[in-house]
């Protein structure tokens, strides 16, 4: 059945210049993209175009491409999944959707920078592209334990910017000085800074 | 959503609105060229393949059976067949409709000013073009002297190529050096799409800075309901006015050969069924028009909506026009 519908929407799903809006997941240069912006240009009298901006999926990269409208582009076949991190094997960091227990392993390339911010159990944002991870979105905050930073100096108050502080996932952070070895902190995984004590 | 019943223009906007229409008015007034109206609803539709016509069904008294009407994409052609009947030099402002377009710059509705001044060639009306934008921008813009740039000028000054003279590998050499990504392949397109491809790409985004300017004498393949003047190559005698690199009005020398006016329209009829485009029925009364006789005038339409956000300084329609589309 999943094998059927799969064939069927290769086949059948492409989107025309009139569907492209920001977001939509389309095929470009055989890569994964979503549309991030659609202009209709047209002379006075004649053809008239579109110039689309689309983001690479698998690169990040932003590509600029002139349509003629009406002109379609195959669906990517792209969905956002929430998923609980499992395990890192080594090459493969392993999830597993909490609905249908089904484990996907992203490669080191889908996972990226992410790797430092996932905590066994955590629950990332996992985009799949043809049933394969393509990228990992870490949750919004995460609570991690320090595992070193250097003890802070009674009555010191240089500075107000604190001190660096490696935690569990290998991830170095700036924490204030009153922050101590094996505390649990909460981290913001966008901006990569420390929050509060967890 | 919720407050999808407001307007999306200001209600400042909508009184400079106000206003703008009654400086057109008083311009034309003064130079007493005559308003006029033509019906919205017609039998026959522009045969423009670059254009998408909606239609509408008539049935009771006259038309038992029913009858497709198609709402008009600018009101040339009765404005015509007016200028034929002897009106002498008219305008009208109306709300003209065309399918496919929204966007910044575009609402599939949309106020048309259209006028035609009998005894003018396309020089002279550009310059009553530029009269009267910059009347109707006074208090709102400060524009400097009017540039006039033929279109092979044009190409020459931002492009490095002669559009007239330039074949396909050179057209889509000039595609390529400019930098844009097409996502078709340009060496197997007309000419008429890379030039199309180079003026919205590379050369508008240059013109009206500060100033109108003009862009003139076209490609005679480019040439629409324009005459072309006789040369090598032949020209087509039509204009587009452009303010901060937008296009606002587009004109022409009016064709006035009957014959010639039937070729288009066959070959425009024909380009839409190669490209599976609706059908549409040309304009008989426009040919009997031209046939009794068109005065020599040139006439021009200019898009309010557009002008509008100009003098407000807006970015897009949807901020001058009460209702777009996805209110309406």
């Amino acid at each position: 059945m999943k094998i059927f519908i799969s064939i069927e929407r290769c086949l059948m799903a492409s989107y025309s210049t009139n569907d492209f809006k920001s977001g939509l997941k389309v095929m470009i240069d055989g890569s994964p993209g979503a549309v991030v912006e659609n202009e209709c240009v047209k002379p006075g009298k004649g053809q008239a175009f579109n110039r689309v901006k689309i983001r690479n999926l698998k690169t990040g990269r932003i590509i600029e491409r002139t349509f003629k409208s009406g002109d379609t582009l195959e669906a990517a076949d792209v969905v956002d999944v929430e998923m609980q991190f499992l395990y890192n094997d080594g090459e493969f960091f392993h999830f597993m959707n909490p609905e249908s227990f089904e484990q996907f392993g992203a490669d080191k390339t889908a996972v990226g920078d992410t790797a430092k911010w996932l905590k066994e159990q955590d629950v990332c944002i996992i985009t799949l592209w043809n049933n394969v991870p393509l990228s990992v979105e870490p949750p919004h905050t995460v609570h991690l334990k320090i595992v070193e930073t250097d003890p802070g100096l009674k009555g010191d108050t240089s500075g107000g910017g604190g001190k660096p502080a490696t935690l569990e996932t290998g991830a170095v952070v700036r924490v204030p000085l009153f922050i101590q070895n094996g505390e649990t902190i909460k981290v913001n995984t966008r901006t990569g800074e420390y929050v509060s004590r967890a | 959503m919720i407050d999808n019943w407001r307007p999306s223009a200001t209600l400042e906007v909508l009184k400079l609105r106000a206003r703008m229409l009654e400086r057109i008015r008083a311009f034309f007034s003064q130079r007493t060229v005559l308003e006029v109206e033509t019906p919205v609803f017609s039998a026959a539709a522009s045969t423009d393949p670059a254009l998408a016509s909606f239609s509408t069904r008539y049935t009771g008294p006259r038309f038992p059976r029913g009858q497709t009407f198609y709402c008009h994409t600018s009101p040339e052609f009765p404005m015509k067949r007016l200028l034929a009947a002897g009106s002498g030099s008219i305008y009208q402002i109306c709300k003209v409709f065309r399918d496919g377009e929204s966007g910044r710059l575009h609402n599939p509705e949309f106020t048309m000013l259209e006028w035609y001044r009998v005894g003018f060639d396309h020089h002279r009306l550009m310059d009553e073009a530029v009269a009267l934008v910059t009347e109707v921008l006074t208090g709102y813009r400060t524009l400097a002297v009017a540039e006039k740039l033929s279109y092979r000028e044009a190409f020459e000054r931002h492009c490095g190529i002669d559009p007239h003279t330039a074949d396909i590998q050179t057209l889509a050499g000039a595609v390529t050096r400019h930098g844009i990504q097409a996502n078709f392949d340009i060496a197997h397109e007309n000419q008429d799409v890379l030039r199309d491809l180079l003026l919205t790409h590379v050369i508008e985004p240059h013109l009206g800075h500060g100033r109108i300017t003009l862009l003139y004498d076209y490609p005679a393949s480019q040439a629409a309901l324009a005459r072309v003047r006789p040369g090598e190559p032949p020209l087509a005698e039509r204009f587009e006015l452009y303010l901060d690199g937008i296009e606002l009005a587009n004109g022409f020398h009016e064709l006035s050969d009957a014959g010639e006016q039937q070729r288009r329209f066959e070959h425009d009829r024909a380009r839409r069924k190669a490209a599976g485009l609706a059908e549409a029925p040309a304009d008989a009364h426009l040919l009997a028009a031209l046939r009794a006789g068109l005065p020599d005038c040139a006439g021009v339409a200019l898009g309010l909506d557009r002008l509008a956000m100009l003098a407000a300084g807006a970015k897009s329609l949807e901020q001058v026009i009460a209702f777009p589309a996805d209110r309406a």
